[in-house]
């Protein structure tokens, strides 16, 4: 699972360097970003730019990363491509997660955006 | 000690791509390569973007419900045959696992989102098989079981 990092004083953006998010990767995925995360306190943004493809079992990964990170820091989305939003908009889950438009050329860019 | 390495799936079509056969071993990986072999080769130009997104996700539902489910138990083989019209994709799913608990398909209802809640992980696929699929029928013919549905190249917004 590729997993990279940009950062800023006061955020995270992780680079998801994977064209699909499935059940065959979801767990992989999961400690990825709790590797990457965990001894962090900034916001964290995924970006899936990469991501042409998710089923309920990512989307489920994302859900339990948004968990895991806490109520403080509520995990935000960024990127997302046709298919991957059409399955955040049919399970409702594009209500639940701060979802940008996209993703920053460069992290000083997105600091202020909410 | 020598094993012998098989594949994980197993796609046969006719010349014209109009019938595709494909037996897969019921194991996450195998699906996702069945799905990419499908979706980069087979599909490549055919229908809409937004069909062909949703025929994958539909076909990645039901076949990774039937390896997490119906093999829970024990491994298996999924044999799947799609057939491509103008219309769209008709979809046959075969496997020898488990029955689909109840006696039909899933309803799929989504778990209601509440503030302070905590939010599913999961609950998600049957929703996702209703929502984008038409003519969805499940039934058990002797030790197998029988899923078929279409996806329309027609789509219109959820």
């Amino acid at each position: 699972m590729q997993l990279d990092c940009t950062q800023t004083p006061d955020l995270m953006i992780v680079h998801l360097r994977e064209t699909r998010l499935d059940a065959a990767g979801a767990i992989d995925f999961k400690d990825g970003m709790r590797d990457l995360t965990s001894a962090d306190a900034r916001r964290v943004v995924l970006d899936l730019s990469r991501v042409g493809f998710i089923d309920s079992s990512g989307l489920g990964a994302v859900v339990a990363v948004r968990k895991f990170l806490g109520p403080d820091r509520p995990l935000e989305l960024a990127g997302l491509t046709a298919a991957v939003e059409k399955v955040f908009r049919l399970t409702r889950m594009d209500s639940v997660f701060i979802i940008h438009r996209n993703v920053p050329a460069d992290a000083g860019s997105f600091r202020d955006v909410v | 000690m020598f094993r012998q390495m098989r594949a994980a799936f197993v796609m046969s079509s006719d010349e014209r791509g109009a019938h595709t056969c494909i037996v897969i071993d019921a194991d996450p990986m195998a699906v996702r390569q069945a799905l990419c072999a499908l979706f980069d080769r087979l599909m490549a130009g055919r229908m809409s973007a937004d069909a062909r997104d949703a025929a994958q996700i539909v076909l990645a539902e039901a076949l990774n419900n039937i390896v997490e489910h119906a093999y829970a138990q024990s491994p298996g083989e999924i044999e799947l045959t799609i057939d491509i019209s103008a219309r769209g994709l008709n979809c046959r799913i075969m496997d020898a696992g488990a029955p689909l608990p109840g006696v039909g398909v899933p309803v799929g209802e989504l778990a209601p989102l509440r503030p302070g809640d905590d939010l599913p992980e999961g609950g998600f696929g049957w929703h996702l098989i209703r929502s984008l699929s038409e003519d969805l029928n499940y039934r058990r013919e002797g030790e197998r079981n029988l899923l078929s549905f279409r996806i329309s190249a027609q789509q219109y917004p959820h």
